[in-house]
């Protein structure tokens, strides 16, 4: 089996990045909603105070301001919980920042359920879905530290909106310093001819267990990083679908309107092949510890072996 | 067109009255206009705060028609974007583009959108239309102007019944807590949402001591009153410790007998013979109403 060493949380990596972006950029201003110690927007806010506002608990105000902000030139990022941001934050990215097309970067933290102990109303299962609708946003999920720093710092650069989500917990290692990252094209992690598992977030580790559990029972898995939800990697997915025929999509997100539902769409219209979906059902979670929300609402390596089987059998019809 | 020296130069002895009467009164015949061939919109609401945008166009802003994205031109945040026609009309006879092109308002393809779209069309500084959200994004381009030590003003125009809004009391608990004195607030207070009076629908009042009570400073005026509203930007731009608003008491439809105070007139357009009436009134001559009438289906 591959070693699970668990490295930062992919929100410890989004306060590094912001630190590095203050000294590179005078023009990133970032603003939080009392959330700032648990987002890690702290870090930057102790190194560039100036360019640092946490301007209460009020969502709605946040992407308001920062919409503004963009408007005169300045590269705000927004921070606060995923379902706070999304959810209370929504009419005002619609208008003022998606809309508008506004350059602003939205990241969150503690998306998904492996918010653990807060429970339900803190944790985010809707924001996969929340993102897609937006036009003009690009939409990521980066699956480990090294991966959150790259892809964040290239969201500052990227002209336009952009959502990142996030987590919580501590995230498995799957990269290093050198692992080069680009919005828009997913990494192969592994090749295999027979299923393509492709994951984002904390899945991706879940799908590599997965690859090796499959690999015990003679099935050749590739696992394919999905890190930006938008725009897919259409070329890398196609080529899969003809290689392998058959896909199992995993995401710590709803069932509805998230990744799965977006490659569903994608290989329906370009190469139909049988996709099985590892999701949150169409329910909240509840408190727990991480791994054990993971069990319980489906989202581990197992589920994943399981839903390979399937998507096989229907592959073999 | 204002310009900067101009601006920092007023004093009532320089200041063209008559032009802000005329330009108000072509401002408003042009909201007729506009309506009337687009067959759909917001009278009332465009014809409440038309003086006010005339003295903010045509005489407060520091802009320039032929540089609308000039990095230290003064923002307007038009919040409430239903009363868009006013702002289309007012951007037009200030120069952003050809009066012509008013005619074309809510038409497929038209730069004037039913409500404000910035993409579409230069001047716009702000996509509004869902109500209750300019005055956030006032408050950003107003830190903005704080973070590049920039000494532009920002304006935000927004309306009695957007008081409603949760969101308007967020900007309202920030701006204070910030010292925003580059942010202008002007209220067109109308007295009408769109179901009917804002006193019988979510009664605001005490609206000028609530946002006392937020930190702000506040001034009440005739929002038709050209020297009073002239009075009272003044007032508003020399702000120094707190954020400035300007509670500006207006009539719905003001300018055209049958509008006033008719709350009708909130999000229905003009018909024909109202345009044509609407119009005599506003003093427009026989030719151009003709024309006019003859573009209505």
């Amino acid at each position: 089996m591959i070693e699970r060493k668990l490295g930062a949380a992919t929100r410890d990596a989004y306060g590094k990045a912001l630190v590095e972006l203050g000294k590179e950029n005078p023009d990133v201003i970032v603003l939080d909603a009392d959330l700032s110690k648990s987002t890690r927007t702290e870090m930057f806010g102790k190194v560039y105070p100036e360019r640092f506002i946490d301007i209460g608990i009020q969502e709605m105000n946040l992407v308001g301001i920062a919409s503004g902000l963009a408007s005169c030139g300045k590269i705000p990022f927004i921070s606060s919980f995923a379902c706070f941001l999304m959810n209370k934050g929504y009419e005002q990215l619609r208008v003022g920042v998606a809309f508008s097309e506004q350059n602003v970067k939205v990241v969150t933290s503690h998306g998904g359920i492996s918010v653990g102990e807060d429970g339900a109303s803190q944790q985010s299962v809707e924001d996969f879905a929340l993102a897609y609708t937006l036009p003009h946003f690009t939409v990521i999920v980066p699956s480990d530290e090294f991966a959150a720093k790259s892809l964040i710092k290239q969201a500052a650069l990227h002209k336009g909106p952009v959502y990142v989500r996030t987590g919580r917990s501590k995230a498995p290692i799957l990269y290093n310093e050198k692992t080069e990252f680009k919005i828009g094209k997913a990494i192969q992690l592994r090749d295999g001819k027979d299923v393509t598992l492709v994951a984002t977030g904390l899945l991706v580790f879940e799908a590599l267990e997965a690859a090796e559990l499959l690999k015990q029972k003679g099935i050749e898995a590739a696992v394919v990083d999905m890190h930006t939800l938008k725009p897919l990697d259409g070329p890398l997915l196609l080529s899969e679908a003809k290689k392998t025929g058959a896909f199992v999509v995993a995401e710590e997100h709803s069932i509805w309107g998230g990744l799965g539902s977006a490659v569903s769409q994608f290989v329906s219209q370009n190469h139909p092949i049988p996709v099985e979906l590892v999701a949150i059902q169409d329910t909240y979670a509840e408190s727990g510890k991480p791994e054990e929300l993971f069990e319980k609402y489906g989202l581990t390596s197992k589920n994943i072996v399981q839903a390979a089987e399937k998507v096989l059998l229907k592959k073999s019809k | 067109m204002s310009h900067p020296a101009q601006v920092s130069e007023s004093s009532n002895k320089k200041i063209n009255w008559d032009l802000f009467s005329k330009t108000a009164l072509t401002i408003r015949r042009d909201i007729i206009k506009m309506l009337g061939i687009a067959g759909s919109g917001h009278p009332g609401g465009s014809l409440s705060c038309t003086d006010i945008l005339t003295l903010l166009y045509f005489h407060f802003l520091r802009h320039d028609a032929k540089n609308p994205k000039w990095p230290d031109r003064d923002r307007l945040i038009f919040s409430k974007g239903h009363g868009c026609p006013a702002l289309y009309a007012a951007l037009a006879r200030a120069g952003y583009f050809n009066a012509d092109m008013l005619l074309t308002l809510r038409q497929l393809g038209s730069p004037l959108q039913g409500h404000p779209d910035m993409r579409r069309l230069p001047g716009i500084e702000a996509s509004t239309g869902s109500l209750g959200q300019g005055l956030s994004v006032g408050i950003g381009c107003a830190l903005a102007a704080r973070f590049d030590k920039k000494d532009f003003k920002t304006y935000v125009i927004i309306s009695d019944g957007e008081l409603n809004e949760g969101q308007i009391w967020e900007a309202a608990a920030f701006a204070p807590h910030h010292k925003l004195s580059n942010l202008i607030t002007i209220l067109d207070y109308n007295k009408f949402q769109l179901s009917g009076a804002t006193k019988d629908i979510l009664n605001m009042e005490p609206v000028a001591e609530k946002w006392r009570v937020f930190g702000w400073e506040t001034k009440e005026i005739d929002g038709h009153n050209h020297k009073e509203i002239f009075d009272a930007i003044e007032w508003a731009r020399e702000a120094q410790n707190a954020p400035r608003i300007i509670i500006a008491h207006t009539i719905k439809g003001k300018g055209v007998s049958f509008m006033e105070n008719n709350n009708h007139f909130h999000g229905v357009a003009n018909t024909k013979e109202e345009t044509a009436r609407a119009l005599k009134e506003l003093g427009e001559n026989e030719t151009e109403i003709q024309r006019i009438l003859g573009m209505i289906k």
